[in-house]
Parts: structure tokens; C-alpha cells; sequence
């Protein structure tokens, strides 16, 4: 039976989660709007008129471009590495049992537990007295630290779910465990490869504090927009934030719509509900395996 | 005869061997990642102890001193610091709750078939960059800003006041930053309860907000659990928001541990402040893995 007060109640409810949403939004607008500001001097914080300039030319910012594809680079070859050593520990663990494995549940565990300021103090500590010099391989061997447990984590949720006879069946029917793997395991396991991808690439193009401590004089992009942010942060680099923004948009709608076809499709003619859109369960590691 | 006996021994050997094998092939496969965590996550940490008890400079090299006064020094010399960390965290994680609860609760219950495009609008912000987030933010609270201006003309700012480095600024920044990490376990721990129990609490006369207040609401503490932790865990840890949004007032531990570290370079004391952060941390897991059983909580982040 709903009252009056309980339908003022869900009003209030609905208001609020607007609200809320767009208090999320706002620095976003002000981000793409400042993309267009025609600001005088170095500092963009006040509105001074239109312009596409920004937009036209939107690497003349020196040191902008080399930053921007060195955050590229190192988040594809830390997503390579930790993917290959994530999947490793995610059948591992999944799927043997052994005696270590309290322990090494903990050591995924922590990092994702971990303050990224101690990680990256810490990871610089043990440079400093191994003296290691800091630069490309330190950020590339700190990003593949703390995405590993998001990938492990991720994998593992898709593993759980899947179905051990179908292994069984590959092993029984004379492959050994590399062709199993190869054959069976894998592509079964892909979509949660993928995600897991998609998720450590996010994680580490935008990481700044660990990086930070563990750069020595390389400039990711993250690094790069923090140094400048001391003088003023050019406009160029909201152009780059919004033009990102805009493609994430785009490939998240693409994959709705992909996903309400294939359901359409499997579904027949009967009409389908929202499709499930698999981004939710790609950027939410911490979510993903409780399902 | 004699082949039987020596077949039961050479069946029992292969069997042995295929479970040996079983057992390479695990250590083969988890070895190289777990030999990276311990390497470069669990030595480095330990690895802050010893840094920690060094004395010396940095020109000039530091030496093993077993110097354990570091740890009371540093303390009591950045105890103001380590207090606001713990209340400006609580204070963040506290208005995300506040946030995300109704929003969560909403997608969860009554955003039907927009449940997945809102849940799409509170991670694309994400999207952006961290750094440029929180320079957004900059943007908009800065002196000479239309925001500024507004309160100002009402009243709410004084006419000399501002909002920049303002410890208003940098919980308002935080609790930004990490509304996420509250908002998606609330709504996954409130998209799983069992639909049927608040129609049976409503049907068995509950009034709408009794059946939330005694089935739903504690129903969802596993989201709120793991929400809080995930909230306040980094944001105990941050840095950006001080050092964007703040000024020297505002200063949590991680910009002491970040200047000390890369500035001053007076990395005894740095690594003893981030050893004594990290240890406060794991006994907050610790009691709430206390309150909650190791499980749901390692479930609960994990």
C-alpha cells in the first residue's frame, strides 16, 4: 500500500539521485568547456570567450605529446605483462589447491587494500637501496604491481563461473594440460581477459601517485598535467580529456547497442529488456566477483 | 600373473607422477606473478622498516643506525597531520554514504529499465583523469570564479574570503574523488536483496519505511562495509586534494611522506611515516575483519 508520504519519500529519492549525478558531472562540463575558452595568458580558470583553437592544434603544448604516448605505451606492455602473470595465478589459485595459498591470497589481497602512497614510497625505497636508477622500467615494473590484483581479481570472477567438466572432458579425451589451456580454458575465460584488460589500461594510464614517486625525470601524462598545473594547465590537455571522454562514450553506447542485438538475436523474436551493459562489470573489480 | 604385479606398481607410479605434475603446473603458472608481488609489493613494505631506522643524508649516504627514536619523533613532529588525514577521510567517507545511499538505492530499486545508463554516468566522469578532475575543481572554486562570486553576493562567503585552501575544499574534493568506491558496492550489496522479503515485511502490515529500516537497511550493511573501506582506505592516503585544493593548513601524511620522500629527501622519516600509516591500515582491516569474518571481507573489496 504506498501513501502519499511513501510517494513523496520516492521523490525525494529520485531528486536526490539526480542531484548526485550531477554533482558528478559538473567538473566534466567545466572540464570541456574550459576546451574552448580563448584564455589570454598562461592560466585558464577565468572565461574569456569562444574559440576552436585549442581543438585545432591540440598537441602545440611542448612535452604534452611525449607524455601522452609514453602513459600509452607503458599501460600496454604493464596490461600485457599483467595479464599473462594475472591469468597464471587466477587458475592457479581457482583451480589447485596447495599450501601457500593463504598467503598468497593476502598478497593480492593487499595491494588492493594498500594506500598508493605507501606503495609507491615503498617500491621507491627499495630503488633507493638496491640503487636503482628511476625511470621507464621502475614506473613500467610499479604499474604491473598494483594492476595485478585487479586483473587476478577480475579473471578469478569469470573462472568461478565457469563450468570445470568441460576441462575434464578435454583432458579425458587425450589433451594434456597446455592443449587444455590452449584450447578450452582461454576462450572460455576471454571476456573476463578482456575486461580485465580494458581495467588495468585504465588504472594505469591515469595513475599519478605511484608514478610520481617512481618516475625519476620521465613525464607521464598524469605527471605532465600535475606539473603543470603550478602555471596553469593549458587548455590542449582539456581538449585531450574531453576528446578521451567522448571515445570511452562512443565504444560504451557501441557496445550497448552490440549487446541489445546479440541478445535480440538470441532471443528470437521475443522482445529483450535492457541489455546487460558489460562496462558496470569492467570498471568495478571491487564488485565484479562478489556477483 | 607377473605382468599384474608389476602393473599395479607402474599404475600407482603413474598416478603419482600426474599429481606431481598437477603440482609443477600450479607453481608454474601462479610463480612469475606471485614472485612479482612479493618482490616489488611485500619486500618494499617490509623494506620501509629497515630504510626507516637509517640515519644520514642524502648527499652524503645513510647508514644502518637501528635509530628507533624515528618512529616518536616523526610522530609527534607530524601528529597534526596524521589526526587530519584520519578526520578528513572519516568526514569524506561519511558524506559519500550520505551521497551514494539514495542514489544507489534508487538505481537498485526504482530506476527500472535506466538502471544500466545511470550506473554508465557514475563511472564515465572516471574517464577523466584523476589529475584533471581534481584541476576542474580548482577551476571552479577559485578566487576569482563565478562560484566565489555568487556566495560572496549572498553572503555565505565574506567579500575578502575564499574557498580555495580551505579545509571545506579538500574534504569536498576527496569525498569527489572517491564517491565511486562507495557508490558501486552499495548498489551491488542492494540490487542482490531478495526482493520477496520486503514484500513479505510489507505484507505482514511493516509500514514501507519499518520493512527499510529492519530488512533492507541491514541487508545492505555488507555494501556499506565494504563501501567505507574502500573509501576510506585511499582517501586516508591521499595527497592530490591537499596539494590542489589546500594549502600547507590543510596538509594530510601523504604529503608529508611525498615531500619528505622526493623534496627533502629525508627518506628515514618518510619511510617510518608510511610504515606507520600502512600499520594503522591493517589494523583497521584487522578490526573490521574482526567485526565481519575474513571472508566477507576479502570477498566484500575483492
Amino acid at each position: 500500500m504506498r501513501t502519499r508520504a511513501d510517494r513523496l519519500r520516492d521523490w525525494a529519492i529520485g531528486i536526490w539521485a539526480a542531484l548526485a549525478l550531477i554533482y558528478l558531472f559538473i567538473p566534466i562540463f567545466v572540464v570541456a568547456l574550459f576546451s574552448f575558452n580563448d584564455n589570454k595568458g598562461r592560466f585558464n580558470f577565468t572565461w574569456e570567450g569562444f574559440t576552436w583553437r585549442h581543438w585545432q592544434h591540440p598537441f602545440s603544448v611542448e612535452g604534452l605529446g611525449p607524455a601522452l604516448e609514453k602513459s600509452l605505451i607503458i599501460g600496454l606492455l604493464a596490461t600485457l605483462i599483467a595479464l599473462v602473470l594475472g591469468t597464471g595465478i587466477a587458475l592457479a589459485t581457482v583451480r589447485h589447491r596447495f599450501r601457500a595459498r593463504g598467503v598468497v591470497e593476502q598478497l593480492i589481497f593487499l595491494p588492493l587494500a594498500t594506500p598508493e602512497v605507501v606503495m609507491g614510497a615503498a617500491l621507491l625505497g627499495l630503488f633507493l637501496t638496491a640503487n636503482f636508477a628511476r625511470g621507464f622500467v621502475t614506473i613500467l615494473i610499479a604499474h604491473v604491481m598494483f594492476t595485478l590484483g585487479y586483473v587476478v581479481v577480475t579473471i578469478r570472477a569469470r573462472l568461478e563461473g565457469m563450468d570445470l567438466h568441460v576441462e575434464e572432458a578435454a583432458m579425458d579425451l587425450g589433451a594434456n594440460e597446455w592443449t587444455t589451456l590452449r584450447k578450452v580454458t582461454l576462450p572460455l575465460i576471454a571476456p573476463g581477459i578482456a575486461a580485465a584488460g580494458l581495467l588495468a589500461y585504465a588504472i594505469s594510464i591515469d595513475d599519478f601517485v605511484v608514478t610520481n614517486f617512481n618516475a625519476g625525470q620521465t613525464t607521464t601524462f598524469p605527471l605532465f598535467i600535475y606539473g603543470a598545473a603550478r602555471q596553469g594547465v593549458p587548455p590542449e590537455v582539456n581538449v585531450l580529456a574531453t576528446a578521451l571522454l567522448l571515445t570511452v562514450l562512443a565504444l560504451m553506447i557501441l557496445n550497448v547497442l552490440l549487446q541489445r542485438r546479440l541478445a535480440r538475436r538470441d532471443a528470437g523474436a521475443r522482445p529483450t529488456s535492457a541489455a546487460p551493459a558489460p562496462v558496470p562489470e569492467v570498471l568495478t573489480p571491487g564488485t565484479a566477483a562478489a556477483h | 600373473m607377473s605382468s599384474a604385479a608389476t602393473a599395479a606398481p607402474a599404475a600407482a607410479r603413474g598416478r603419482l607422477s600426474l599429481r606431481r605434475r598437477r603440482a609443477l603446473l600450479t607453481y608454474l603458472l601462479m610463480g612469475p606473478g606471485v614472485a612479482w608481488l612479493v618482490l616489488f609489493f611485500a619486500i618494499p613494505i617490509v623494506n620501509q622498516l629497515w630504510v626507516s631506522l637509517q640515519t644520514g643524508n642524502a648527499d652524503t649516504g645513510f647508514q644502518q643506525t637501528y635509530n628507533w627514536s624515528v618512529y616518536p619523533d616523526s610522530i609527534s613532529q607530524y601528529t597534526d597531520q596524521l589526526f587530519r588525514s584520519l578526520g578528513y577521510a572519516a568526514t569524506a567517507t561519511v558524506l559519500c554514504l550520505v551521497i551514494s545511499f539514495p542514489l544507489a538505492y534508487f538505481i537498485a530499486f526504482k530506476a527500472g529499465r535506466w538502471k544500466n545508463v545511470m550506473l554508465l554516468l557514475i563511472i564515465l566522469p572516471f574517464f577523466t583523469s584523476y589529475i584533471v578532475r581534481t584541476v576542474a575543481w580548482q577551476t571552479i572554486l577559485a578566487d576569482d570564479g563565478w562560484l566565489v562570486h555568487r556566495l560572496q553576493d549572498v553572503g555565505l562567503v565574506a567579500h575578502d574570503g575564499r574557498l580555495l585552501a580551505t579545509r571545506t575544499a579538500v574534504i569536498a574534493g576527496i569525498t569527489y574523488n572517491f564517491l565511486p568506491f562507495m557508490a558501486l558496492p552499495l548498489y551491488v550489496a542492494l540490487e542482490k536483496i531478495d526482493r520477496r522479503l520486503i514484500e513479505a515485511a510489507t505484507d505482514l502490515y511493516a509500514s514501507r519505511v519499518t520493512a527499510f529500516r529492519r530488512v533492507t537497511l541491514p541487508l545492505a550493511m555488507p555494501g556499506v562495509f565494504a563501501g567505507t573501506l574502500l573509501t576510506f582506505i585511499p582517501a586516508l592516503g591521499d595527497f592530490i586534494n591537499a596539494q590542489l585544493l589546500g594549502s600547507s593548513q590543510q596538509y594530510m601524511i601523504g604529503n608529508v611522506i611525498q615531500s619528505q620522500y622526493l623534496v627533502v629527501r629525508d627518506y628515514p622519516v618518510a619511510a617510518a611515516l608510511s610504515f606507520v600509516l600502512m600499520a594503522l591500515i591493517l589494523v583497521g582491516i584487522a578490526v573490521y575483519a574482526r567485526l565481519l569474518g575474513t571472508q566477507t571481507l576479502r570477498e566484500s573489496i575483492a
